[in-house]
């Protein structure tokens, strides 16, 4: 690996930066896993108070069946996708942050 | 092998030859790869160089288990929608490994977790405990892969016994595993993937054409509020309504309703029972109060067991520093969701299907019960279509055996590593040579393979998926907490990390061991007699079914447990935090195009006594 010039790594050392760094990552990652714990968790409180609506047929399976058994990995895979493309832009942002 | 001619009688042909041919194919290429695998940094993260499509294929391969392929479908049949989240939250942890802990692990450029662990914390100590857990999970997720060998031999082999299946495939892959290392299973366990997800889904499709598709066949079963058709569906077994064939339920099969509704069988059986035990006026009143309320309880425990515990396994989380760089980590993860979700829509298809077609099952133990029903559906076809039903069911087997064979590969890999890098090559022998250290990671090869033979053959009477839920539960009290927390909290500290990680993982050990043993002294067989002075443990369990609950899943209470250990434990012994932590920490976030990386394991220096 090439070491950075002193200039640089100055900024890269300072606790603003590391701060910035984990704080705008940690950021992204609490706010997708949140969406996908409201769905995850919230699918077995449907299923408790309202069974007789998770039991409405639609196509043959049950509601409920469908969400969990179908839906439910399509949906995790936009969760990622957005995921990575916002981290890796984050990433790339700090990048040219330094270099400036 | 010497096995006696007698057995191949009733051996189909198909079956056989598919797979005979996916064990060759198993061998061969691990002999082919040994050839490659010349450094200690090949054998242990296959040079740092594997690529995205590679490793996502060969994370999937690994991950995808005996469980998985047979246990899932099994489960689903057995108990019904509650079974489902199983495949759902295998796939969905990967969320959590994306989100937290995938790009920061492998821009800290260890080879193993304990190598993680001690650089983490400047502590050889807490080397040797992470050592101690990478094989205490490892050895509880061998057990199920032990069992579907042991399941799948006996099957293409009527009369063979079940512990010459455990016996043949590890010894199998002990081999493989010892010649190529960690280069040489990479490209076995991606052409695995790929193996049984064709397994899987050419039956799938071609089964639901001939017999019905999957929503059909759940339209068949009653939801709850529902009324039978005139001819009540469950008796007849001309078509019903829905025109799905159907054949009478066996009478140890869950009802309609309870079986496609949640809280089903799988969450309501410690209350059922608990219930039974009552005098038969209270029952009712029982029930109404808790079995609700505590399935609820159940459910959590398990998505939280299944969904952290996928972040927390150590043979998977290896795999990751196999990487070139974190953004690579990161894209890998994400197709590995992709493609294992892909796998996960099907085996609960078969559950369903075997619902419908096979009932007979349900009234099978152990090797003979619903965990062969992905094995034995095909043959159903071979009615209408002859030979073409032996065909599926041989691509089904060919599947299996890919399925355990990868997967225990992978698990011994990493215990492997973590025997030979951590304890001989960094406690033991600290200046061993490259060479020493390649001869040091066969001999273990060889030594937990043989460990693992021997604990497979003890675990028959339990179901598979059961037994890799408890693998999962050990996993999330323990590594999950470890890594979230020492990855994204500067405060943390050796002793904190220790005390929750150890109290976490012990708990759930602890509360595992105790279910097991309760269902092993039921077992009519051998085992049943080594455990019964246990059985008295089950009168307990009918007395206090939310204690069993919590027993059967501890996820609920141990991950917070192990968590606010962890953060007070921490905030005790604040002085301790390591000196550079900000250097730390800054190696773990920062992106490699600042030219902050330092591989905490150089290769170069791997061989010169590092």
């Amino acid at each position: 690996m090439s070491s950075p010039t002193p200039n640089h790594d100055d900024v890269v050392h300072s606790e603003p930066f590391l701060r910035s760094l984990m704080r705008r990552q940690l950021a992204l990652s609490i706010a997708c896993a949140a969406t996908f714990l409201v769905a995850l968790l919230g699918l077995p409180l449907l299923n408790y108070f309202a069974p007789a609506f998770m039991a409405t047929r639609v196509a043959g399976f049950t509601l409920s069946w469908l969400i969990l058994g179908v839906l439910f990995f399509p949906f995790v895979w936009i969760i990622s996708y957005i995921f990575i493309k916002r981290s890796l832009r984050l990433e790339e942002a700090e990048v040219q942050q330094l270099r400036r | 092998m010497n096995l006696p001619l007698a057995f191949f009688g009733g051996v189909d042909p198909w079956i056989f030859t598919f797979s005979f041919i996916t064990v060759a194919v198993t061998l061969w290429m691990g002999f082919r790869s040994a050839k490659s695998s010349k450094t200690a940094s090949d054998f242990f993260v296959a040079g740092r160089s594997v690529s995205v499509g590679w490793n996502a294929s060969a994370i999937s391969g690994e991950y995808l288990s005996a469980a998985s392929f047979m246990g899932v479908a099994g489960m689903v049949m057995s108990s019904g929608y509650d079974a489902l989240w199983y495949p759902v939250c295998y796939a969905c942890g990967y969320l959590f490994l994306l989100l937290f802990i995938a790009g920061p692990l492998r821009r800290f450029g260890a080879y193993t977790i304990p190598d993680f662990a001690e650089g983490r914390f400047d502590s050889p100590m807490f080397r040797k405990i992470a050592v101690c857990f990478v094989l205490f999970i490892g050895f509880f997720y061998t057990m199920p892969q032990m069992k579907g060998a042991g399941v799948t031999l006996a099957y293409i082999f009527p009369g063979l016994p079940y512990w010459v299946g455990v016996v043949l495939v590890g010894a199998v892959i002990t081999l493989n595993v010892a010649l190529g290392g960690m280069k040489g299973i990479t490209l076995v366990q991606a052409v695995q993937y790929w193996i049984k997800l064709f397994a899987i889904t050419v039956p799938v499709f071609v089964l639901m054409a001939v017999v019905g598709f999957y929503n059909g066949q759940i339209g068949a079963n009653l939801a709850p509020g529902e009324t039978a058709p005139a001819a009540s569906a469950a008796q007849a077994s001309a078509p019903s309504s829905t025109g799905i064939e159907r054949k009478p339920l066996v009478a140890k099969a869950p009802a309609d309703t309870a079986w496609i509704a949640p809280f089903g069988p799988l969450t309501t059986k410690a209350v059922n029972a608990a219930a039974a035990a009552l005098p038969a006026e209270q029952r009712a009143a029982f029930l109404a109060e808790h079995q609700k309320p505590y399935s609820l309880v159940y459910t959590y425990s398990l998505i939280i067991a299944l969904v952290c515990g996928t972040a927390g396994l150590p043979h998977i989380l290896v795999r990751f520093y196999t990487n070139p760089d974190g953004v690579a980590a990161k894209k890998t993860t994400m197709w590995v969701m992709i493609l294992i979700g892909v796998f996960y829509v099907f085996p609960p298809v078969f559950g369903v299907i075997g619902r419908n077609l096979m009932p007979e099952l349900y009234s099978g133990v152990g090797a003979k019960g619903t965990d062969k029903v992905v094995l034995e559906l095909p043959t159903l076809i071979s009615a209408k279509y002859g030979v073409v039903g032996s065909i599926l069911s041989g691509i089904t087997c060919a599947g299996a055996f890919a399925a355990f064979m990868s997967t225990f590969s992978g698990l011994l890999v990493s215990m492997t590593g973590a025997l030979a890098h951590d304890v001989y090559g960094r406690m033991l022998r600290p200046k061993s040579s490259s060479a020493e250290r390649m001869v040091a990671f066969k001999l273990s090869a060889i030594l937990i393979g043989g460990v693992a033979v021997t604990l497979g053959c003890f675990v028959e009477p339990l179901e598979i998926n059961f037994m890799v839920g408890q693998a999962f539960a050990i996993a999330a009290a323990s590594y999950f907490p470890l890594l979230f927390m020492s990855v994204w909290w500067r405060g943390m500290t050796m002793k904190g990390a220790a005390t929750g990680m150890l109290t976490g993982g012990l708990c759930a050990l602890g509360a595992a061991a105790l279910t097991n043993l309760g269902t092993l002294a039921l077992d009519k067989g051998p085992m049943g007699k080594i455990f019964a002075s246990f059985a008295p443990l089950n009168g307990f369990w009918a007395e206090h079914p939310l204690l069993r609950i919590l027993c059967e899943q501890p996820a609920i209470w141990s991950v917070p447990l192990a968590i606010t250990l962890m953060i007070v434990v921490s905030k005790a012994t604040a002085a301790q935090v390591p000196a550079d932590i900000r250097m730390k920490m800054l190696v773990l976030h920062a992106p490699e195009k600042l030219g902050l990386k330092q591989e905490y394991i150089q290769d170069h220096q791997a061989g010169a006594g590092h």
